[in-house]
């Protein structure tokens, strides 16, 4: 044994080292443990050195790296400050471009479904002068801009041209101080004249303080000023006090709220209706027709003697029948055709008409004529109800047409009868004869207050969607 | 046998008595190599490769003589570095054990100062190491590592290359006669 110990004695050594570490992993995997105090005799031993280590390559190399890393900063901040500037005008170009085209967009839809003619133009520059608000617009008379046109956005009324130039025009804003514009409210039809006071907001005069005007309303333009075509809005009501004869109305102008770019400006105007146009306190209301009224019609549509009806429903109904006693289409035949003879008028319903008693009967001959001269026989009765207008120049009536239907010359029972026409849900007051109930009006400034029904500026009708001569 | 072979295989010249390292260098100096091992390849990753606490094993083991003492030398780095891992203590100790053990041995047959000698027992022991680690991590933790030894052939190069700059350091620092 001590042979084989001094002879093989570094082998020896060597399994016992190795069968000794052997047990030392059997034993750890075995038993799942860890021979803790070897592990905590190295980190203890290590990760003090290893700290101390770390610690001076933070400050020698970390340094000199950092000097290195921070040679090239200068420089590539300011590389990435140009960077940024660039962005940033980059993004503001394409913001600006954005909103240009949303506005565009907007713009150009408006323009489709306006029946106005109008042509966008751009705000390219402002105007000189401390209180004047007037900018220059790219269209100019070369593209049909005259002196007078009204400029409008989808939001609004914006100015007019006061001077055409051949590429360009100055446009004068609303709030300028001597821009003046004819309004209506949009829930009493409250007229007014919209001014400029050089700031945000303007004035609508002329409105007497007992009109109704509420906070918050809105205001269109009135087509009064034959500038701009009725029904374009204008803007909200900020403040409605009373003034001394007039209220003080401060409306905040829808059209240049944003600020104004991009514009168009009315070549030919059409007027529009107001919209909403439902009147908060209506000066009559139309109360329903009876119900043996409604009963009491005849298969023709005649009225009965008793029913309410106008004297044109009764003599259209006399010829009617006239003309089927007698066997005669009304419109039919060459001109010069022998009319009825309306001398022998048959008792209608048992009621004699006026003239039947061998009285000739008021205004037969003209009745005859225009009995004669009615177009198609559909026709022919409502052409005989209505008071036959005077024929106008083209010219004047479309002036006319500009004008509101309230300073017509004609009657308002025209006038009615023509909304009625032109309006088929509107309730046939014509033909029902409804009674008419005049209700005290609180307010009875606004000349539409002698009219019955819906006053006349809530549909102007079809000779109002005639063009608008500008000015 | 020619006399350059004679010369290697007989001719010793670190088995000097008075070659011997401070005491402070044989602590140190595996101290170093493992923490070089661990902390180097966090800003330096490529030099993962190397595995110094082998190479100062192989050095000391080479120069120190006795058998008994390299492996005991080899031990100690060894569990040294099982300590800093996550496995069993004793896997790179056996390692160790054996590299200092055998190292030691042949460094009594042949002439160690020779570059071509240190180089070829340094990629030598190099992939010994790492075959004999693969061997007991299949055969003691089960463990289903794969061995690339193509990879661990340049490995070895590439530390036997790095071993004759760091011996001919080690041998400065050892205390002359």
């Amino acid at each position: 044994m001590d042979f084989f110990l001094s002879r093989y004695r570094h082998l020896t050594v060597l399994l016992i080292v190795i069968t000794a570490q052997l047990v030392l992993i059997a034993y750890q995997v075995k038993t799942s443990t860890d021979i803790p105090l070897i592990r905590v005799w190295a980190v203890t031993a290590v990760t003090p050195v290893e700290t101390a280590l770390e610690f001076v390559r933070r400050y020698t190399w970390g340094f000199v790296e950092d000097y290195f890393v921070l040679l090239g900063v200068r420089s590539k901040n300011e590389k990435l400050l140009r960077e940024n500037g660039q962005l940033k005008i980059e993004n503001n170009y394409l913001k600006a471009e954005l909103s240009t085209a949303d506005r565009a967009r907007a713009l150009s839809v408006f323009q489709s479904r306006a029946p106005s003619k109008t042509v966008a133009a751009r705000v390219i520059g402002d105007g000189t002068g401390a209180n004047s608000k007037v900018v220059f617009v790219d269209r100019g008379s070369s593209s049909g801009v005259e002196s007078g046109m009204a400029v409008v956005t989808p939001d609004g009324i914006v100015g007019k041209v006061v001077d055409a130039y051949p590429t360009s025009s100055l446009v004068m804003l609303i709030t300028d101080p001597t821009f003046a514009a004819g309004v209506v409210s949009q829930k009493n039809r409250v007229h007014g004249t919209l001014k400029g006071q050089g700031h945000a907001e303007c004035l609508v005069d002329y409105v007497q303080n007992e009109e109704q005007v509420e906070v918050g309303e809105w205001f269109y333009t009135s087509g009064d000023d034959r500038i701009f075509p009725k029904g374009f809005p204008v803007g909200q009501v900020t403040a409605a006090p009373n003034g001394k004869t007039f209220k003080e109305i401060y409306v905040s102008p829808s059209g240049m709220q944003g600020g104004v770019e991009e514009v168009l400006i009315v070549l030919q105007a059409v007027h529009q209706e107001v919209p909403g146009g439902e009147i908060a306190s209506p000066a009559y209301s139309i109360l329903p027709a009876p119900p043996d009224a409604a009963a009491a019609q005849t298969p023709q549509g005649a009225p009965q003697p008793g029913a309410l009806a106008t004297d044109a429903d009764r003599l259209r109904a006399i010829y009617k029948d006239v003309g089927i006693a007698q066997k005669h289409t009304y419109g039919v035949g060459p001109p010069g055709t022998k009319p009825p003879d309306f001398t022998k008028i048959p008792t209608i319903h048992g009621v004699l008409p006026p003239g039947a008693a061998g009285q000739p009967l008021p205004g037969a001959a003209n009745a005859a004529a225009m009995a004669q001269s009615a177009q198609p026989p559909q026709k022919a009765p409502a052409a005989a109800s209505t008071k036959p207008k005077p024929s106008l120049p083209p010219s004047s009536g479309a002036r006319d047409s500009a004008r509101a239907p309230d300073t017509d010359d004609e009657p308002a029972s025209v006038a009615r009868e023509g909304q009625q026409e032109d309006r088929p849900s509107a309730p046939a007051a014509s033909k029902a004869a409804p009674a008419v109930v005049p209700r005290p009006r609180a307010s009875s400034g606004s000349p539409n207050a002698g009219t019955a029904g819906a006053p006349a500026h809530a549909n102007p009708g079809p000779a109002a969607n005639r063009p608008l001569m500008n000015q | 046998m020619t006399e350059y072979t004679e010369r290697l295989l007989t001719e010793t010249p670190r088995k000097h008595a008075a070659d011997r390292f401070r005491l402070v260098w044989l602590v140190v100096i595996p101290l170093v190599a493992v923490l070089s091992q661990v902390y180097v390849p966090r800003f330096i990753p490529f030099l993962s490769y190397l595995e110094l606490p082998l190479l100062i094993t192989v050095h000391f083991a080479l120069s120190r003589g006795g058998p008994i003492g390299a492996l005991f030398y080899g031990m100690f780095i060894g569990l040294v570095q099982d300590s800093l891992s996550h496995q069993p203590i004793g896997m790179y100790g056996i390692v160790k054990t054996l590299v200092g053990y055998f190292a030691a041995s042949v460094s009594m047959r042949f002439d160690v100062q020779n570059p071509v000698v240190t180089f070829i027992l340094a990629f030598f022991f190099y992939f010994f190491h790492q075959f004999f680690y693969w061997v007991l991590s299949r055969a003691l933790l089960g463990e289903t590592l794969a061995f690339d030894a193509q990879q661990t052939v340049i490995f070895g190069l590439l530390n036997a290359a790095v071993a004759l700059p760091l011996f001919r350091i080690l041998d400065k620092l050892r205390v002359g006669s």
